[in-house]
């Protein structure tokens, strides 16, 4: 890990600096190295200048950036001094790329074979047409696709997510490049699917000798796949060294901070939020980055503390490097609840299709009044749908619900109060906030909408609900595109909470979110569930999340609820086989 | 939108736009008072050339053609602007109700739109005006009536893909009213894109109404304007060819004027920079 002379390394990033136009740096002083047939986990929160080092590898940066300084050797050569013409040789040839979302990243118009074909043709246009074939058979079978002329054919809405994500993988490894960049290549992804990816990954690097950098905001992920980490904050390193060093003895606050926000399947520790938020990209402080959060910061912390190697292949950027040995605080479990509360909703025999094709069948559920209710599945396991369709937004949906002892029809228009009592959280928080009004305008019209409350009132109700999810009541003033990704999902939970909800539908709410601030999400819900006796239920994929949220775990496959009973039952000992494939799956910290 | 409104003015076409559409407005408004001698009062030989007191010559009746031309702009940038403003709003409100239902008002909108794409714009304004008259108004609100269905397409396209935003789902699902949903939650998102549209079509129909004054079925003669200066003066363009070039420039500028602007507006909407060759500065 340490700065090794260029020739024994395949890449080599030295005093990498990425800058926006006006002089802000996104990422400052990067160096690092990756050997052959070696990983690099590249970890941080996002606005912590992951991507920007990403593209900055192939030599780009985003709109209104520019790499300023620094230098990126792959082989021995300054990819940064090339030319426009000798960089686009060099990009998918020699380093590639492989984009976060593979939905987005595939043209919808354009064929699987024909979009392979097209990078073989551009980059080796001397290949004939059957060796072009030969090549795209090879690179297609190594990352795991079965290939039959039938698949090649198919255009990407004809795959699953783990397909997709597998062409992009070997459009990426098709003219056997050097270097291989993922950017949070398996976000999108299920466990099972992401664990299949994952293994393909580290065959590829391994058996070709290809460099990996891979950027994840998922630590467990990470710990599963890479030799060593870097990890980021505020656009520079904070700790960079071994695998085993990063998630068995952390010296930086900050890593040991990340490693206890993150939710564990196992349930060993407590998912713990770091309290504040990353400084925005124009708000970073003078000396060490993370001082105002960090519980050790003293005055020495105004100045910037210099990345220093501690030992072996371990090198830390901090004043105040933790030289006690590091124990995740254990969890203490509360015991396993027996007696279910009652049901605040109950829903029975509930089916839903979409066109044809069944996407629930006969889901009997009930929602424990006080209690959060996890429901787990894969895409496409009719999580969502099942979730929709309590808010009628699911058209066609049949069954019985009762809310509260009153019958309600699934699909039809739902009461004033049941409006209100009923709130619902989206997933994407990107897209759950009008861009054109501002934080106080979304929130006053909802408060306004249920209890016809103005003025200074409705200003003290909206003060009060940011507070509540833990948001300086300034920010109403602000638009949401001025806001994190977990400012927004924390703005539409107060969206929520100010129509003093007694059911919060939760879709997939963390999983757009860093690790530090899903754990204040989770926090907050856990938080908000006892003061308020707010009723959840939480929809997602993640089974750690679901161990620090839930009280109890329903499991749906293919539209029907095939596991159903308290956290601890379902995740220690998972009777359906589908339930267990899941545990089995999921990541887990590997130490 | 401060932000757009800078990149749109970084655009050097879109200031040369700016420049040729303000030279016309400005003239069509207070030409007239700068006008030296009565559009109307026949004042020199017909085709008289240009020469002191008269900088573009006399026109077929012997008239001022500099008093004509800043007569002359008047009908068309009213008509223009008239006809694409009143075309946008009720346009706007139909394709956003359209497209916010989704049910069977949908489909009669996009079936009633279908029918009036059907007609090609000129040749039905020309037939209505050929048999109701050539009142201004008439004109006008024919034109509005062809440019609806562009309008509505475009509000409705906009606002399907608007709908499914999760901020649009939530204000459905807190049961907000659809007027405020279509108000608060979707018109602001789609106006940029209907602005764009806006001068498009006026750029359409400053083409519509010159070449219908120069048919003869615009404005009455012998008021003064662009159009119909261009069809009286055709037979002289070899011997007063000022007659008739000075009002196609003037048409020619307000065109060219709003088309450069109403497209840099879609460039700068969907933010197409000139890429820089290289990330490196």
């Amino acid at each position: 890990m340490s700065v090794l002379p260029s020739e024994a390394c395949l890449l080599q990033v030295r005093n990498l600096s990425v800058s926006l136009d006006d002089g802000t740096r996104i990422v400052d002083d990067i160096n690092f190295s990756v050997q052959s047939g070696k990983i690099l986990g590249v970890v941080g929160e996002s606005g912590s200048g992951k991507t920007s080092i990403a593209t900055a590898l192939l030599g780009d940066a985003r709109d209104g950036a520019v790499i300023s300084s620094g230098a990126v050797l792959i082989g021995g050569r300054n990819i940064l001094d090339l030319g426009a013409v000798e960089l686009r040789h060099v990009r998918g040839a020699v380093v590639s790329h492989v984009a976060q979302d593979p939905a987005l990243a595939l043209n919808p118009m354009v064929r699987i074979c024909d979009l392979l074909d097209e990078m073989l043709f551009t980059h080796a246009p001397e290949l004939g047409k059957s060796e072009r074939q030969r090549r795209i058979r090879e690179a297609t079978s190594e990352v795991g696709l079965t290939v039959t002329p039938e698949f090649l054919r198919r255009f990407p809405h004809q795959l699953s997510g783990g397909q997709q994500q597998r062409v992009l993988l070997a459009l990426a490894v098709l003219l056997k490049p050097r270097v291989i960049v993922l950017d949070e290549p398996t976000t999108a992804l299920d466990v099972t699917t992401q664990a299949r990816v994952l293994e393909t990954l580290r065959d590829l690097s391994r058996h070709r000798g290809i460099g990996a950098v891979y950027v994840s905001h998922d630590l467990a992920v990470v710990s599963e796949l890479v030799d060593d980490i870097m990890v980021l904050y505020a656009g520079r390193i904070v700790e960079r060294g071994t695998r085993e060093q990063i998630l068995s003895n952390p010296l930086h606050p900050y890593t040991r901070a990340l490693l206890e926000a993150a939710p564990d399947i196992d349930g060993e520790h407590a998912v713990r939020p770091i309290p504040g938020h990353a400084p925005a990209l124009r708000e970073r402080p003078a000396g060490c980055e993370f001082a105002p959060r960090c519980a050790r910061s003293s005055e020495r912390c105004s100045r910037k503390p210099e990345l220093k190697d501690i030992g072996a292949d371990h090198s830390i950027s901090c004043h105040h490097a933790m030289a006690t040995p590091w124990l995740a605080e254990r969890q203490e479990r509360p015991a396993p609840m027996r007696r279910a509360a009652a049901a605040l909703a109950t829903l029975s025999s509930v089916s839903a299709h979409y066109g044809h094709n069944p996407v629930l069948s006969d889901v009997d559920l009930e929602l424990p009044r006080g209690r959060c209710t996890a429901l787990i599945g894969e895409s496409g396991s009719g999580k969502t749908t099942l979730a929709r369709s309590l808010v009628g937004l699911v058209e066609g949906a049949r069954g019985s619900f009762v809310y509260d002892g009153r019958p309600i029809v699934l699909h039809g228009s739902r009461s004033r109060e049941f409006r209100r009592k009923v709130q619902y959280v989206f997933q994407n928080p990107y897209r759950a906030l009008n861009p054109k009004q501002t934080i106080g305008d979304i929130l006053r019209t909802a408060v306004h909408h249920f209890f016809s409350i103005e003025g200074a009132e409705a200003e003290r109700e909206i003060a009060s609900s940011l507070t509540r999810v833990a948001l300086p009541p300034e920010i109403a003033r602000r638009h949401p595109r001025d806001l994190s990704g977990g400012e927004r999902q924390r703005v539409a939970v107060a969206r929520a909470l100010i129509c003093r909800p007694e059911l919060l539908i939760c879709d997939e709410i963390t999983s757009a979110l860093d690790v530090s601030v899903q754990a204040a999400i989770i926090d907050l819900l856990r938080r908000l569930q006892q003061e308020a006796s707010l009723t959840i239920l939480f929809v997602t994929h993640d089974l750690g999340v679901v161990r620090a949220v839930a009280d109890f775990v329903a499991v749906l496959q293919n539209g029907e609820i095939v596991e159903h009973g308290s956290v601890h039952t379902v995740l220690e000992n998972p009777g359906h086989a589908y339930t267990q494939s899941l545990v089995a799956n999921s990541p887990r910290f590997r130490r | 939108m401060s932000r757009v409104s800078h990149s749109l003015l970084a655009q050097p076409q879109v200031r040369l736009g700016v420049t040729l559409t303000a030279l016309v407005l400005i003239l069509a408004m207070i030409g007239p008072a700068l006008a030296p001698v009565s559009p109307q009062s026949m004042v020199g030989p017909s085709y008289g050339p240009p020469g002191p007191g008269a900088m573009l010559g006399y026109d077929y009746l012997g008239r001022d053609v500099w008093s004509r031309l800043l007569h002359g702009g008047r009908s068309v940038v009213w008509m223009s602007f008239a006809a694409s403003a009143l075309a946008l709003l009720p346009g706007a409100i139909i394709g956003m109700v359209a497209g916010f239902s989704r049910r069977r008002l949908d489909h009669a909108v996009v079936w009633a739109t279908d029918v009036l794409l059907a007609f090609p714009d000129l040749i039905l304004v020309l037939l209505v005006v050929s048999m109701l008259g050539r009142q201004p108004w008439l004109i006008v609100l024919t034109a509005t009536i062809s440019f609806l269905p562009g309008v509505i397409r475009l509000a409705r396209g906009l606002t399907l893909g608007i709908s499914s935003q999760e901020y649009v789902e939530a204000a459905r699902l807190m049961g907000y009213p659809y007027r405020q949903i279509i108000v608060h939650e979707i018109l602001p998102n789609i106006a940029p894109p209907l602005l764009v549209q806006f001068g498009i079509m006026l750029t359409w129909a400053i083409a519509i109404f010159s070449v219908l004054s120069f048919l003869g079925y615009g404005v009455a003669p012998p008021t003064a304007d662009w159009g119909l200066m261009i069809s009286e003066n055709r037979t002289g363009l070899m011997i007063q060819p000022h007659a008739v070039i000075a009002p196609v420039v003037m048409i020619g500028f307000f065109a060219l004027g709003t088309n450069l602007i109403a497209e840099g507006a879609s460039r700068a909407k969907a933010r197409i920079k000139p890429r820089r060759s290289a990330a490196r500065a």
